[in-house]
Protein backbone atom coordinates (compact mmCIF):
# COMPACT_ATOMS: atom_id res chain seq x y z
CA UNK A 1 0.00 0.00 0.00
CA UNK A 2 2.98 1.92 1.15
CA UNK A 3 5.97 2.66 -0.52
CA UNK A 4 9.53 1.39 1.50
CA UNK A 5 10.54 5.04 1.60
CA UNK A 6 7.30 5.65 3.76
CA UNK A 7 7.10 2.92 5.99
CA UNK A 8 11.07 3.66 6.86
CA UNK A 9 9.30 7.27 7.59
CA UNK A 10 6.82 6.24 9.71
CA UNK A 11 8.87 3.79 11.40
CA UNK A 12 11.53 6.36 12.35
CA UNK A 13 8.08 8.29 13.83
CA UNK A 14 6.79 5.28 15.80
CA UNK A 15 10.50 5.45 17.97
CA UNK A 16 10.05 8.61 19.59
CA UNK A 17 7.37 7.05 21.60
CA UNK A 18 7.40 4.47 24.28
CA UNK A 19 6.83 1.02 22.33
CA UNK A 20 2.79 0.59 23.75
CA UNK A 21 2.06 3.83 22.07
CA UNK A 22 2.25 3.11 18.75
CA UNK A 23 -0.55 5.37 17.93
CA UNK A 24 0.88 8.48 18.84
CA UNK A 25 2.53 8.06 15.06
CA UNK A 26 -1.11 8.42 14.03
CA UNK A 27 -0.45 12.31 12.28
CA UNK A 28 3.24 11.48 11.56
CA UNK A 29 1.75 8.89 9.82
CA UNK A 30 -0.99 9.99 8.18
CA UNK A 31 0.94 12.73 6.88
CA UNK A 32 3.13 10.89 5.41
CA UNK A 33 0.63 8.30 3.36
CA UNK A 34 -1.10 11.49 2.36
CA UNK A 35 2.70 13.24 0.94
CA UNK A 36 2.91 9.80 -0.94
CA UNK A 37 -0.52 9.34 -2.44
CA UNK A 38 -1.92 13.48 -2.71
CA UNK A 39 -4.92 12.56 -0.44
CA UNK A 40 -6.09 9.86 2.08
CA UNK A 41 -8.34 7.67 0.57
CA UNK A 42 -10.04 4.85 3.14
CA UNK A 43 -7.82 2.27 2.31
CA UNK A 44 -4.68 4.09 2.98
CA UNK A 45 -6.31 4.99 6.78
CA UNK A 46 -7.40 1.32 7.09
CA UNK A 47 -3.49 0.39 6.24
CA UNK A 48 -1.84 3.11 8.55
CA UNK A 49 -4.47 2.42 11.36
CA UNK A 50 -3.46 -1.43 10.67
CA UNK A 51 0.32 -0.76 10.68
CA UNK A 52 -0.06 1.16 14.39
CA UNK A 53 -2.29 -1.97 15.58
CA UNK A 54 -5.44 0.83 15.93
CA UNK A 55 -8.53 0.94 15.25
CA UNK A 56 -9.37 2.05 11.81
CA UNK A 57 -11.90 4.08 13.28
CA UNK A 58 -9.62 5.68 15.37
CA UNK A 59 -7.08 6.61 12.75
CA UNK A 60 -10.43 7.91 10.47
CA UNK A 61 -11.06 10.40 13.55
CA UNK A 62 -7.94 11.82 13.68
CA UNK A 63 -7.74 12.00 9.77
CA UNK A 64 -11.27 13.77 9.61
CA UNK A 65 -10.74 16.08 12.74
CA UNK A 66 -7.53 17.61 11.84
CA UNK A 67 -8.08 19.72 8.27
CA UNK A 68 -4.85 19.38 6.32
CA UNK A 69 -5.44 15.75 5.89
CA UNK A 70 -7.49 15.56 2.55
CA UNK A 71 -10.21 13.38 2.47
CA UNK A 72 -11.07 13.59 -1.11
CA UNK A 73 -8.88 13.92 -3.95
CA UNK A 74 -7.04 17.52 -4.35
CA UNK A 75 -5.12 19.12 -7.63
CA UNK A 76 -0.98 18.75 -8.07
CA UNK A 77 -0.36 21.56 -5.71
CA UNK A 78 -3.34 22.94 -2.79
CA UNK A 79 -2.98 26.25 -1.91
CA UNK A 80 -4.33 27.55 0.97
CA UNK A 81 -4.53 31.13 2.01
CA UNK A 82 -5.59 32.19 5.24
CA UNK A 83 -7.93 35.18 5.35
CA UNK A 84 -8.39 35.11 9.17
CA UNK A 85 -8.41 38.79 10.97
CA UNK A 86 -4.73 39.99 11.19
CA UNK A 87 -4.31 38.63 7.79
CA UNK A 88 -7.01 40.29 6.33
CA UNK A 89 -5.93 43.47 7.56
CA UNK A 90 -2.86 43.20 5.19
CA UNK A 91 -4.55 41.72 2.47
CA UNK A 92 -5.32 38.59 3.01
CA UNK A 93 -8.68 38.65 1.38
CA UNK A 94 -7.56 40.46 -1.94
CA UNK A 95 -4.74 37.89 -2.31
CA UNK A 96 -7.28 34.96 -2.12
CA UNK A 97 -9.50 36.56 -4.81
CA UNK A 98 -6.47 37.60 -6.65
CA UNK A 99 -5.99 33.64 -6.81
CA UNK A 100 -9.37 33.18 -7.75
CA UNK A 101 -9.50 35.42 -10.38
CA UNK A 102 -5.86 33.70 -11.96
CA UNK A 103 -6.96 30.49 -11.77
CA UNK A 104 -10.85 30.65 -12.82
CA UNK A 105 -11.75 28.85 -9.69
CA UNK A 106 -13.17 29.22 -6.09
CA UNK A 107 -12.84 28.40 -2.52
CA UNK A 108 -12.40 24.20 -2.52
CA UNK A 109 -12.28 24.25 -5.76
CA UNK A 110 -9.60 22.45 -8.67
CA UNK A 111 -8.48 23.78 -11.99
CA UNK A 112 -10.11 21.83 -14.93
CA UNK A 113 -6.43 20.50 -15.84
CA UNK A 114 -6.22 19.25 -12.18
CA UNK A 115 -3.47 21.39 -11.05
CA UNK A 116 -4.49 23.32 -8.61
CA UNK A 117 -7.14 23.74 -6.02
CA UNK A 118 -7.83 26.64 -3.61
CA UNK A 119 -8.41 26.49 -0.08
CA UNK A 120 -9.19 29.02 2.58
CA UNK A 121 -6.88 28.24 5.66
CA UNK A 122 -7.14 29.42 9.56
CA UNK A 123 -5.00 30.98 11.44
CA UNK A 124 -1.15 29.10 10.23
CA UNK A 125 0.54 31.87 12.71
CA UNK A 126 2.15 33.26 11.07
CA UNK A 127 0.17 37.19 10.59
CA UNK A 128 3.25 39.17 10.81
CA UNK A 129 3.76 37.86 6.77
CA UNK A 130 0.64 38.70 5.71
CA UNK A 131 -0.25 37.82 3.26
CA UNK A 132 0.36 34.23 3.68
CA UNK A 133 -0.10 31.16 1.03
CA UNK A 134 0.62 27.74 2.09
CA UNK A 135 1.82 25.47 -0.58
CA UNK A 136 0.75 21.76 -0.32
CA UNK A 137 0.74 22.12 3.47
CA UNK A 138 4.50 21.69 3.97
CA UNK A 139 5.77 25.11 2.16
CA UNK A 140 4.64 28.52 3.53
CA UNK A 141 4.63 31.98 1.50
CA UNK A 142 5.01 34.68 3.02
CA UNK A 143 3.98 38.32 2.02
CA UNK A 144 2.66 37.36 -0.77
CA UNK A 145 2.23 40.88 -3.57
CA UNK A 146 0.49 39.99 -7.10
CA UNK A 147 3.87 40.06 -8.63
CA UNK A 148 4.90 36.46 -5.98
CA UNK A 149 2.10 34.90 -6.16
CA UNK A 150 2.39 34.94 -10.38
CA UNK A 151 5.93 33.81 -10.24
CA UNK A 152 4.81 31.19 -7.28
CA UNK A 153 1.93 30.09 -10.04
CA UNK A 154 4.50 30.04 -13.05
CA UNK A 155 6.81 27.70 -10.90
CA UNK A 156 4.46 25.47 -9.31
CA UNK A 157 2.61 25.00 -13.36
CA UNK A 158 6.19 23.17 -14.56
CA UNK A 159 6.12 20.73 -11.45
CA UNK B 1 12.21 40.45 13.67
CA UNK B 2 14.01 42.57 16.44
CA UNK B 3 17.25 41.25 17.41
CA UNK B 4 16.89 42.78 20.57
CA UNK B 5 15.88 41.80 24.51
CA UNK B 6 17.12 38.06 25.44
CA UNK B 7 15.39 35.26 23.63
CA UNK B 8 16.14 37.48 20.14
CA UNK B 9 19.25 38.65 21.15
CA UNK B 10 21.75 38.10 18.81
CA UNK B 11 19.47 35.90 16.49
CA UNK B 12 20.28 36.21 12.67
CA UNK B 13 17.28 35.36 10.63
CA UNK B 14 17.56 31.81 8.57
CA UNK B 15 21.56 32.09 9.28
CA UNK B 16 22.77 31.28 13.33
CA UNK B 17 19.81 29.44 14.54
CA UNK B 18 22.67 26.41 14.57
CA UNK B 19 24.45 24.69 17.71
CA UNK B 20 27.38 26.35 17.50
CA UNK B 21 25.93 29.73 17.12
CA UNK B 22 24.08 29.27 19.67
CA UNK B 23 26.80 28.34 21.91
CA UNK B 24 28.49 31.32 20.92
CA UNK B 25 25.73 33.71 21.92
CA UNK B 26 26.38 31.84 25.46
CA UNK B 27 23.90 29.03 24.46
CA UNK B 28 23.64 25.95 26.96
CA UNK B 29 25.70 27.38 29.89
CA UNK B 30 23.04 27.62 32.27
CA UNK B 31 22.46 23.40 31.73
CA UNK B 32 26.25 23.15 32.12
CA UNK B 33 25.93 25.04 35.32
CA UNK B 34 22.79 23.61 36.84
CA UNK B 35 24.62 19.96 35.76
CA UNK B 36 27.94 20.86 37.13
CA UNK B 37 26.82 22.70 40.39
CA UNK B 38 24.81 19.98 40.30
CA UNK B 39 21.50 22.65 41.72
CA UNK B 40 19.19 21.16 43.35
CA UNK B 41 15.57 21.18 41.60
CA UNK B 42 14.11 23.11 44.61
CA UNK B 43 16.63 25.57 43.87
CA UNK B 44 15.81 25.95 40.61
CA UNK B 45 12.56 26.25 40.69
CA UNK B 46 12.51 28.93 43.48
CA UNK B 47 15.09 30.91 40.86
CA UNK B 48 11.74 30.86 38.80
CA UNK B 49 9.19 31.62 41.02
CA UNK B 50 11.51 34.69 41.68
CA UNK B 51 11.50 35.84 38.90
CA UNK B 52 7.78 36.27 38.21
CA UNK B 53 7.97 34.69 34.84
CA UNK B 54 4.34 33.41 33.77
CA UNK B 55 2.97 31.47 31.41
CA UNK B 56 4.00 33.37 27.66
CA UNK B 57 0.73 30.69 25.80
CA UNK B 58 -2.20 33.01 26.72
CA UNK B 59 -3.00 31.98 30.45
CA UNK B 60 -0.20 33.80 32.95
CA UNK B 61 -0.19 31.12 34.84
CA UNK B 62 3.53 31.72 37.16
CA UNK B 63 5.40 28.86 35.91
CA UNK B 64 7.46 28.28 39.12
CA UNK B 65 4.11 27.37 41.14
CA UNK B 66 3.00 25.21 38.14
CA UNK B 67 6.59 23.43 38.09
CA UNK B 68 5.96 22.69 42.00
CA UNK B 69 2.88 20.73 41.22
CA UNK B 70 4.57 17.90 39.64
CA UNK B 71 5.20 14.89 42.01
CA UNK B 72 8.87 14.64 41.93
CA UNK B 73 9.06 11.67 43.79
CA UNK B 74 6.19 10.00 41.74
CA UNK B 75 7.93 6.76 40.76
CA UNK B 76 7.02 6.03 36.92
CA UNK B 77 6.97 7.97 34.01
CA UNK B 78 6.85 11.38 33.98
CA UNK B 79 6.72 14.02 31.17
CA UNK B 80 7.14 17.21 29.52
CA UNK B 81 5.41 18.90 26.92
CA UNK B 82 6.21 22.17 25.21
CA UNK B 83 2.84 23.67 23.61
CA UNK B 84 4.02 25.32 20.15
CA UNK B 85 0.60 25.25 18.78
CA UNK B 86 0.38 28.34 17.62
CA UNK B 87 -3.02 29.26 16.25
CA UNK B 88 -4.54 32.16 18.03
CA UNK B 89 -5.09 34.92 14.99
CA UNK B 90 -2.93 37.24 16.02
CA UNK B 91 0.35 35.30 17.50
CA UNK B 92 3.41 34.50 15.87
CA UNK B 93 6.61 34.33 18.27
CA UNK B 94 7.16 30.71 18.79
CA UNK B 95 7.34 30.05 14.87
CA UNK B 96 10.72 32.93 15.27
CA UNK B 97 11.79 31.86 18.37
CA UNK B 98 11.55 27.93 16.59
CA UNK B 99 13.25 28.74 13.89
CA UNK B 100 15.95 31.51 14.79
CA UNK B 101 16.63 29.99 18.22
CA UNK B 102 15.25 26.45 18.80
CA UNK B 103 18.35 25.58 21.08
CA UNK B 104 16.90 28.04 23.80
CA UNK B 105 13.62 26.33 23.97
CA UNK B 106 16.09 22.79 23.94
CA UNK B 107 18.16 24.07 26.72
CA UNK B 108 15.23 25.16 28.40
CA UNK B 109 13.01 22.16 28.16
CA UNK B 110 15.88 20.26 29.57
CA UNK B 111 16.48 22.47 32.38
CA UNK B 112 12.53 21.58 33.21
CA UNK B 113 12.81 18.26 32.74
CA UNK B 114 16.00 17.75 35.58
CA UNK B 115 14.17 20.48 37.79
CA UNK B 116 10.95 18.08 37.60
CA UNK B 117 12.19 14.51 36.95
CA UNK B 118 10.85 14.02 33.67
CA UNK B 119 12.75 10.99 31.59
CA UNK B 120 10.66 12.06 27.82
CA UNK B 121 9.29 15.32 26.21
CA UNK B 122 7.83 16.48 23.26
CA UNK B 123 7.59 19.74 21.27
CA UNK B 124 3.88 19.85 19.95
CA UNK B 125 4.84 22.12 16.81
CA UNK B 126 1.90 23.87 14.66
CA UNK B 127 1.25 21.71 11.42
CA UNK B 128 1.20 25.26 9.44
CA UNK B 129 4.73 25.87 9.95
CA UNK B 130 6.13 22.44 8.99
CA UNK B 131 9.64 23.85 7.36
CA UNK B 132 9.83 25.05 11.48
CA UNK B 133 9.16 21.17 12.74
CA UNK B 134 11.90 20.33 10.10
CA UNK B 135 14.51 23.04 11.89
CA UNK B 136 13.54 21.88 14.97
CA UNK B 137 14.13 17.97 14.57
CA UNK B 138 17.67 19.34 12.90
CA UNK B 139 18.48 21.41 16.34
CA UNK B 140 17.59 18.32 18.13
CA UNK B 141 19.82 16.19 15.73
CA UNK B 142 22.76 18.65 16.97
CA UNK B 143 22.00 18.55 20.78
CA UNK B 144 22.09 14.59 20.93
CA UNK B 145 25.00 14.56 19.34
CA UNK B 146 26.80 16.85 21.35
CA UNK B 147 25.87 15.08 24.03
CA UNK B 148 23.14 17.81 25.58
CA UNK B 149 20.56 16.09 24.90
CA UNK B 150 19.41 11.91 25.31
CA UNK B 151 21.47 9.49 27.79
CA UNK B 152 23.93 10.52 30.51
CA UNK B 153 23.55 14.48 29.43
CA UNK B 154 26.72 15.78 30.13
CA UNK B 155 28.40 12.46 31.50
CA UNK B 156 26.18 13.15 34.31
CA UNK B 157 23.27 10.28 35.28
CA UNK B 158 20.78 12.94 34.11
CA UNK B 159 19.10 11.71 31.18
CA UNK B 160 16.12 13.51 28.88
CA UNK B 161 14.36 12.37 25.83
CA UNK B 162 12.75 15.09 23.37
CA UNK B 163 10.88 14.78 20.18
CA UNK B 164 9.24 16.74 17.72
CA UNK B 165 5.64 15.89 17.33
CA UNK B 166 3.30 18.56 14.83
CA UNK B 167 0.21 19.26 14.63
CA UNK B 168 -2.16 19.44 11.39
CA UNK B 169 -4.41 21.92 11.17
CA UNK B 170 -6.41 22.37 14.57
CA UNK B 171 -6.50 25.48 16.72
CA UNK B 172 -8.02 23.45 19.59
CA UNK B 173 -4.85 21.34 20.18
CA UNK B 174 -3.33 24.88 21.84
CA UNK B 175 -5.63 23.70 24.63
CA UNK B 176 -3.03 21.66 26.82
CA UNK B 177 -5.57 18.40 27.57
CA UNK B 178 -6.36 18.24 24.06
CA UNK B 179 -2.57 18.79 22.76
CA UNK B 180 -1.99 15.21 25.30
CA UNK B 181 -5.18 13.53 23.67
CA UNK B 182 -3.10 15.01 20.16
CA UNK B 183 -0.15 13.65 21.35
CA UNK B 184 -1.75 10.31 21.74
CA UNK B 185 -2.67 10.17 18.18
CA UNK B 186 -6.36 10.71 19.26
CA UNK B 187 -8.31 13.61 17.83
CA UNK B 188 -7.74 16.82 19.92
CA UNK B 189 -10.79 17.12 22.06
CA UNK B 190 -9.96 18.43 24.95
CA UNK B 191 -10.33 16.59 29.15
CA UNK B 192 -11.98 17.72 31.48
CA UNK B 193 -10.03 19.01 34.39
CA UNK B 194 -9.32 18.08 36.94
CA UNK B 195 -7.63 15.72 36.97
CA UNK B 196 -5.07 18.23 36.18
CA UNK B 197 -1.96 17.11 33.79
CA UNK B 198 0.25 17.26 36.84
CA UNK B 199 -1.30 14.19 38.18
CA UNK B 200 -3.12 12.63 35.40
CA UNK B 201 -1.47 13.84 31.53
CA UNK B 202 0.31 12.39 28.57
CA UNK B 203 -0.29 8.73 28.58
CA UNK B 204 -1.92 8.85 32.07
CA UNK B 205 0.79 10.20 34.13
CA UNK B 206 2.34 13.21 35.48
CA UNK B 207 3.20 15.81 32.74
CA UNK B 208 3.74 19.23 32.62
CA UNK B 209 3.10 21.65 29.74
CA UNK B 210 4.52 25.04 29.12
CA UNK B 211 4.74 27.54 26.25
CA UNK B 212 7.62 27.77 23.72
CA UNK B 213 8.38 31.26 24.94
CA UNK B 214 8.14 30.28 28.55
CA UNK B 215 10.78 27.88 28.05
CA UNK B 216 13.01 30.09 26.06
CA UNK B 217 13.23 31.96 29.53
CA UNK B 218 14.68 30.09 31.73
CA UNK B 219 18.50 29.42 30.04
CA UNK B 220 18.38 33.39 31.20
CA UNK B 221 16.70 33.23 34.48
CA UNK B 222 19.19 30.46 35.35
CA UNK B 223 22.05 32.28 34.35
CA UNK B 224 21.07 35.78 35.35
CA UNK B 225 19.41 35.17 38.49
CA UNK B 226 15.59 34.99 38.96
CA UNK B 227 15.68 38.53 40.52
CA UNK B 228 17.75 40.26 37.47
CA UNK B 229 14.97 38.54 35.03
CA UNK B 230 12.03 40.00 37.06
CA UNK B 231 13.91 43.53 37.26
CA UNK B 232 14.01 43.61 33.64
CA UNK B 233 10.33 43.73 33.40
CA UNK B 234 7.78 45.15 36.62
CA UNK B 235 6.95 43.43 39.78
CA UNK B 236 4.30 40.37 38.93
CA UNK B 237 5.48 41.06 35.61
CA UNK B 238 8.66 39.63 35.50
CA UNK B 239 11.55 39.65 32.62
CA UNK B 240 11.06 40.46 28.75
CA UNK B 241 8.35 39.14 26.32
CA UNK B 242 7.68 39.12 22.88
CA UNK B 243 5.28 41.42 20.92
CA UNK B 244 4.11 40.02 18.09
CA UNK B 245 2.35 43.10 16.16
CA UNK B 246 0.28 42.47 13.25
CA UNK B 247 -2.34 44.25 11.25
CA UNK B 248 -2.44 47.96 10.27
CA UNK B 249 1.22 48.77 11.24
CA UNK B 250 4.54 49.88 9.09
CA UNK B 251 6.58 46.88 9.80
CA UNK B 252 4.68 44.03 11.37
CA UNK B 253 6.45 41.21 13.18
CA UNK B 254 7.81 40.12 16.69
CA UNK B 255 9.76 42.70 19.07
CA UNK B 256 10.65 41.74 22.25
CA UNK B 257 10.67 44.55 25.44
CA UNK B 258 10.46 44.43 28.83
CA UNK B 259 7.17 43.79 30.45
CA UNK B 260 5.50 47.41 31.20
CA UNK B 261 6.68 49.07 28.19
CA UNK B 262 4.26 51.33 26.93
CA UNK B 263 2.18 50.64 24.15
CA UNK B 264 2.71 53.61 22.28
CA UNK B 265 6.45 52.80 22.23
CA UNK B 266 5.81 49.76 20.99
CA UNK B 267 3.50 50.82 18.34
CA UNK B 268 6.45 52.81 17.17
CA UNK B 269 8.47 50.33 17.03
CA UNK B 270 6.90 48.20 14.85
CA UNK B 271 6.72 51.44 12.25
CA UNK B 272 3.28 53.67 13.80
CA UNK B 273 0.31 53.37 12.01
CA UNK B 274 0.02 52.43 8.44
CA UNK B 275 0.05 55.66 6.00
CA UNK B 276 -0.39 57.88 9.11
CA UNK B 277 -3.94 57.14 9.67
CA UNK B 278 -5.85 56.61 13.47
CA UNK B 279 -5.70 54.42 15.41
CA UNK B 280 -9.17 52.92 15.66
CA UNK B 281 -8.82 49.57 18.09
CA UNK B 282 -6.63 47.07 19.75
CA UNK B 283 -6.76 43.45 20.53
CA UNK B 284 -3.64 43.19 22.63
CA UNK B 285 -3.67 39.93 23.30
CA UNK B 286 -4.20 37.75 21.05
CA UNK B 287 -8.21 37.13 19.14
CA UNK B 288 -8.96 35.82 22.05
CA UNK B 289 -8.81 38.82 23.91
CA UNK B 290 -11.36 41.78 24.50
CA UNK B 291 -10.95 44.57 22.18
CA UNK B 292 -9.48 48.07 23.42
CA UNK B 293 -10.71 51.46 22.24
CA UNK B 294 -7.20 52.82 20.38
CA UNK B 295 -7.52 55.99 22.78
CA UNK B 296 -7.82 53.57 25.86
CA UNK B 297 -4.82 51.71 24.80
CA UNK B 298 -2.28 54.69 23.65
CA UNK B 299 -2.21 54.51 27.70
CA UNK B 300 -1.41 51.03 28.33
CA UNK B 301 1.72 49.41 29.17
CA UNK B 302 2.22 46.24 27.93
CA UNK B 303 1.92 43.56 30.96
CA UNK B 304 -0.55 41.77 32.11
CA UNK B 305 -1.92 43.96 34.75
CA UNK B 306 -2.02 47.52 33.27
CA UNK B 307 -3.74 45.37 30.04
CA UNK B 308 -6.09 43.73 32.29
CA UNK B 309 -7.28 47.00 33.95
CA UNK B 310 -7.65 48.25 30.20
CA UNK B 311 -10.55 45.42 30.36
CA UNK B 312 -8.80 42.64 28.50
CA UNK B 313 -5.68 40.39 28.43
CA UNK B 314 -1.98 40.46 27.74
CA UNK B 315 -2.78 36.44 26.98
CA UNK B 316 -0.11 35.49 24.25
CA UNK B 317 0.88 38.85 23.23
CA UNK B 318 -0.54 39.47 19.89
CA UNK B 319 -1.24 42.78 19.46
CA UNK B 320 -3.60 43.27 16.58
CA UNK B 321 -3.23 46.78 14.99
CA UNK B 322 -6.73 48.32 13.40
CA UNK B 323 -7.04 51.71 11.66
CA UNK B 324 -10.23 53.62 10.84
CA UNK B 325 -10.63 52.12 7.80
CA UNK B 326 -11.73 48.77 9.82
CA UNK B 327 -15.48 47.67 10.07
CA UNK B 328 -15.56 46.27 13.44
CA UNK B 329 -18.51 44.43 12.01
CA UNK B 330 -16.97 42.72 9.40
CA UNK B 331 -13.92 42.07 11.64
CA UNK B 332 -16.03 40.50 14.35
CA UNK B 333 -17.25 38.10 11.84
CA UNK B 334 -14.22 37.05 10.58
CA UNK B 335 -13.08 36.08 13.92
CA UNK B 336 -16.57 34.89 14.68
CA UNK B 337 -16.48 32.48 12.06
CA UNK B 338 -12.69 31.32 12.97
CA UNK B 339 -14.48 30.25 16.41
CA UNK B 340 -17.02 28.13 14.73
CA UNK B 341 -14.69 26.89 12.04
CA UNK B 342 -12.21 25.56 15.19
CA UNK B 343 -14.89 24.17 17.74
CA UNK B 344 -14.22 20.62 18.45
CA UNK B 345 -17.93 20.05 19.15
CA UNK B 346 -17.77 18.28 22.35
CA UNK B 347 -19.29 20.66 24.21
CA UNK B 348 -23.37 21.63 23.19
CA UNK B 349 -22.92 24.68 24.28
CA UNK B 350 -19.32 25.53 22.56
CA UNK B 351 -20.75 23.47 19.04
CA UNK B 352 -23.98 25.54 19.14
CA UNK B 353 -23.41 28.74 19.90
CA UNK B 354 -20.25 29.80 18.02
CA UNK B 355 -22.70 28.76 15.08
CA UNK B 356 -25.27 30.84 16.37
CA UNK B 357 -22.79 33.95 17.00
CA UNK B 358 -21.24 33.34 13.39
CA UNK B 359 -24.70 33.45 11.99
CA UNK B 360 -26.03 36.53 14.05
CA UNK B 361 -22.65 38.67 12.89
CA UNK B 362 -22.94 37.39 9.25
CA UNK B 363 -26.48 38.92 9.21
CA UNK B 364 -25.87 41.98 10.76
CA UNK B 365 -22.54 42.77 8.48
CA UNK B 366 -25.24 41.79 5.41
CA UNK B 367 -27.67 43.96 6.03
CA UNK B 368 -30.34 41.77 8.05
CA UNK B 369 -29.33 42.21 11.35
CA UNK B 370 -32.77 42.61 13.68
CA UNK B 371 -33.55 45.40 16.24
CA UNK B 372 -32.77 42.69 19.18
CA UNK B 373 -29.71 40.72 17.56
CA UNK B 374 -27.44 42.95 20.14
CA UNK B 375 -29.55 41.40 22.87
CA UNK B 376 -29.20 37.95 21.32
CA UNK B 377 -25.88 38.09 21.19
CA UNK B 378 -25.15 38.80 24.70
CA UNK B 379 -27.73 36.08 25.54
CA UNK B 380 -25.98 33.49 23.19
CA UNK B 381 -22.42 34.51 25.40
CA UNK B 382 -23.84 34.30 28.41
CA UNK B 383 -24.66 30.95 27.97
CA UNK B 384 -21.75 29.46 26.48
CA UNK B 385 -19.05 31.09 29.32
CA UNK B 386 -18.21 28.72 32.17
CA UNK B 387 -20.42 26.39 30.77
CA UNK B 388 -17.65 23.94 28.63
CA UNK B 389 -15.28 21.97 29.35
CA UNK B 390 -11.93 24.31 28.24
CA UNK B 391 -11.70 27.75 27.08
CA UNK B 392 -12.49 27.73 23.72
CA UNK B 393 -16.02 28.90 24.70
CA UNK B 394 -15.28 31.49 26.47
CA UNK B 395 -12.44 32.76 24.34
CA UNK B 396 -15.10 32.92 21.24
CA UNK B 397 -17.78 35.09 23.87
CA UNK B 398 -14.73 37.29 24.99
CA UNK B 399 -14.50 38.88 21.05
CA UNK B 400 -18.26 39.60 20.56
CA UNK B 401 -18.96 41.01 24.33
CA UNK B 402 -16.15 43.65 23.90
CA UNK B 403 -16.87 44.29 20.32
CA UNK B 404 -20.28 44.78 20.90
CA UNK B 405 -20.08 46.89 23.87
CA UNK B 406 -17.20 49.42 22.58
CA UNK B 407 -18.61 49.34 19.16
CA UNK B 408 -22.47 49.16 19.67
CA UNK B 409 -23.07 51.96 17.66
CA UNK B 410 -21.35 50.85 14.66
CA UNK B 411 -23.51 47.69 14.85
CA UNK B 412 -26.66 49.19 15.66
CA UNK B 413 -25.68 51.56 12.28
CA UNK B 414 -25.70 47.93 10.44
CA UNK B 415 -29.03 47.27 11.84
CA UNK B 416 -30.75 50.45 11.25
CA UNK B 417 -29.13 51.38 7.95
CA UNK B 418 -28.30 47.74 6.20
CA UNK B 419 -24.63 49.08 5.75
CA UNK B 420 -21.25 49.58 6.96
CA UNK B 421 -20.83 53.41 9.03
CA UNK B 422 -17.16 52.49 7.20
CA UNK B 423 -17.75 53.34 3.51
CA UNK B 424 -16.94 50.15 1.78
CA UNK B 425 -14.26 51.46 -1.03
CA UNK B 426 -12.17 52.96 2.71
CA UNK B 427 -12.30 49.27 4.06
CA UNK B 428 -11.19 48.53 0.48
CA UNK B 429 -8.21 50.81 0.30
CA UNK B 430 -7.49 49.83 4.13
CA UNK B 431 -7.40 46.38 3.78
CA UNK B 432 -5.14 46.05 0.47
CA UNK B 433 -2.28 44.05 0.18
CA UNK B 434 0.71 45.37 1.92
CA UNK B 435 3.73 45.78 -0.17
CA UNK B 436 6.64 46.10 2.40
CA UNK B 437 8.61 49.32 1.85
Amino acid sequence: MLSQESLQQIDREIAKYPPEQKQSAAMSALRIAQVEKGWLPKEVIEFVASYLGMPAIAAYEVASFYNMYDLEPVGRHKITVCTNLPCALSGGVHAADYLKEKLGIDFNETTPDGKFTLKEGECMGACGDAPVLLVNNHHMCSWMTKEKIDQILAELEDK
Amino acid sequence: MSGSGLILAGVDGDRAWGLQDYVARGGYSALRKVISEKIPPETIIAELKASSLRGRGGAGFPTGLKWSFMPRSFPGAKYLACNSDEGEPGTFKDRDILRYNPHTVIEGMTIAAYAMGCERGYNYIHGEIFEVYERFEAALAEARAAGLLGQNILGSDFSFELFAHHGYGAYICGEETALLESIEGKKGQPRFKPPFPASYGLYGKPTTINNTETFASVPFIINMGGEAFLNLGKANNGGTKLFSVSGHVNRPGNYEVAMGTPFAELLEMAGGMRGGRKLKAVIPGGSSAPVVPGNVMMDCTMDYDSISKAGSMLGSGAVIVMDETTCMVKALERLSYFYFEESCGQCTPCREGTGWLYRVVHRIENGLGRKDDLDLLNSVTGNIMGRTICALGDAASMPVQSFVKHFGSEFEYHIENKKCLVPPEVQYEGSQIYVRP
